[in-house]
């Protein structure tokens, strides 16, 4: 049994319809990267795996071989499946200390302590007392994911955490996301940037106009099959 | 130079009582932006609670309206709970129609059941105590008045800044959609928000009646007061709400004076100045 099973997923926006029927799994301890352009519906299945979607929703989304709620992601989380939404959405009102208090004092007990997470991000020690929007991008990012970890999740879900980030800061996130998935945390991380995603992923998924067009390994799948995937068109 | 010292403290004092209605809004609006029209009615609410509790005795006792304030709790989450979580969204003219047409069944709610008749509480001894203050003299209602005004401000004040339950409150403030992506349930945050708010109603609305005569159509003036305080102090700071009452106690207490029918026109100048002058009130917390 996989950990996740999201089965002919349909979702809409009022009478748009965004996602057509996509299957997708992911076994426990896996990291499954999804890429896709934009407007593929990437995001939009992030947020219905995470019970966050807030248009209509068709089709099954299970974790743990029973089915996660729509509509109350809070129910979501308590089971352990947490996402880091795309622009970090940190509370701008609290510091970055309180940010990542919160969803420790909510969130479930196990690994990720406040303690660790300034292990594995040690420049917000130093920045504990700031607003959480006095930081740079990357390290607004360093906060979205502490404050993910901080929920102890069983899967993270990550959407586009390279976004709007400058390449060194990239790979920095990207190496403290291998450092979570030793810690046995499963990992669905969206991306545009196709080599981020092949870096850190287990198994490839690409999405176009909301259906899955191409799954594989990394290694599988050759950069033409890709870039015919993502960009749906015939290369030569 | 005494009537000066004179028109400060009255307006100050008076203030307070403004205060503690604003301070109620300015919960429910800083963290919801929940215009809650039915605001004042549900002070008057409480004072005939208090009234009916009282079992027609000619004092009110302090124990039932301590109770009766405390009971506000509950029906404040529930109101939540059962209401107005299922109004808000993206259209803020839902929650507007939705408690309008709360603050119109409890006018003529209390109109079948009490009459039109003015009402108020007595508690005598408070009534007719007196604090000296040097050459000058206060109702201790009114010194009373203030300190539960102050008490408020600042016990709020902390819990919003320096505990847990503030924490979540400023998340849902500032980004309601998120606050369930770290496992907090929204509604039940606001359903705590209103609770506390309901509490503040409840002693805004006995400690008014203590003081004035109230009916039944008595809640929509005090709405407006609030409603301009907190405007003026600027969302997201208790004391700024206390600051923006005190303007409108003192400006309506120097209008007065000068001429009685000018006592409320005083405070809405007030108003008028800050919104033209400072929209974003006196100390914002919130920027949007």
């Amino acid at each position: 049994m996989s950990l996740l099973e999201v089965s002919n997923i349909e979702a809409f926006y009022g009478d748009f319809k965004a996602l057509y029927g996509v299957d997708l799994s992911l076994e426990q301890g896996e990291c499954l990267g999804l890429v896709g352009s934009n407007g593929a519906g990437k995001s939009t299945l992030m947020r219905v795996i995470a019970g966050a979607h807030e248009g209509r929703v068709a089709g099954t989304v299970a974790f743990d071989g029973a089915p996660l709620p729509q509509g109350q992601p809070h129910l979501v989380v308590s089971r352990g499946v947490v996402l880091i939404p795309e622009g970090r959405k940190l509370f701008r009102s609290l510091s970055v200390q309180e940010n990542l208090q919160l969803a420790a004092e909510v969130g479930r007990k196990g690994h990720w302590t406040l303690e660790r997470v300034y292990d594995l991000f040690p420049i917000l020690r130093d920045f504990a007392d700031r607003p959480s929007t006095a930081l740079s991008g990357g390290q607004q990012q360093m906060v979205a994911i502490g404050r993910g970890l901080l929920s102890n999740p069983s899967l993270l879900l990550c959407d586009e955490l390279s976004l709007g980030l400058a390449p060194i800061i990239i790979k920095d996130i990207y190496e403290s996301l291998k450092e979570v998935a030793r810690q046995g945390t499963s990992l669905l991380v969206v991306e545009q940037d196709v080599e981020a995603a092949k870096r850190v992923s287990d198994h490839l998924v690409c999405m176009r106009s909301g259906r899955v067009v191409l799954t594989g390994t990394p290694d599988s799948l050759s950069p033409k099959d890709i870039t015919a995937a993502y960009f749906g068109m015939e290369t030569t | 130079m005494n009537t000066l010292l004179d028109i400060l403290l009255q307006g100050t004092l008076l203030g307070g009582l403004y205060a503690i209605s604003a301070i109620g809004l300015s919960l429910v609006f800083g963290v919801m932006r929940l215009v809650n029209l039915a605001h004042g009615d549900l002070m008057i609410a409480a004072v005939y609670v208090a009234i009916a509790f009282s079992f027609g005795a000619t004092e009110a006792s302090p124990i039932t309206l301590i109770l009766v304030a405390a009971a506000f709790a509950p029906f404040g989450y529930v109101m939540q709970r059962v209401l107005l979580n299922r109004v808000l969204d993206s259209d803020p003219l839902r929650p507007l129609l939705v408690t309008f047409g709360l603050s119109v069944v409890l006018q003529n709610l209390f109109l079948l059941v009490f009459s039109a008749d003015t009402q108020r509480l007595r508690i005598d001894a408070l009534s007719e105590a007196v604090v000296p203050v040097g050459s000058l003299s206060f109702g201790a209602l009114d010194v009373l008045i203030f300190a539960v005004a102050v008490g408020l401000a600042g016990g709020l004040q902390y819990v919003f800044f320096g505990s847990k339950l503030g924490r979540r409150l400023r998340a849902a403030s500032d980004d309601v959609a998120t606050l369930g992506l770290i496992g907090l349930n929204p509604r039940h945050i606001f359903a705590i928000a209103s609770a506390i708010a309901f509490v503040v109603i409840a002693i805004a609305g006995i400690l008014l009646a203590l003081r004035n005569n109230i009916d039944p159509f008595t809640g929509p003036s005090r709405l407006l007061v609030a409603f301009e305080a907190v405007i003026i102090g600027g969302l997201g700071s208790f004391w700024g709400t206390m600051l923006g009452a005190l303007l409108i106690g003192i400006a309506q207490v120097t209008a007065g004076t000068i001429d009685p029918g000018w006592q409320s026109i005083g405070g809405h100048v007030v108003f008028l100045l800050v919104l033209a002058f400072r929209p974003q009130g006196l100390m914002p917390r919130i920027s949007e």
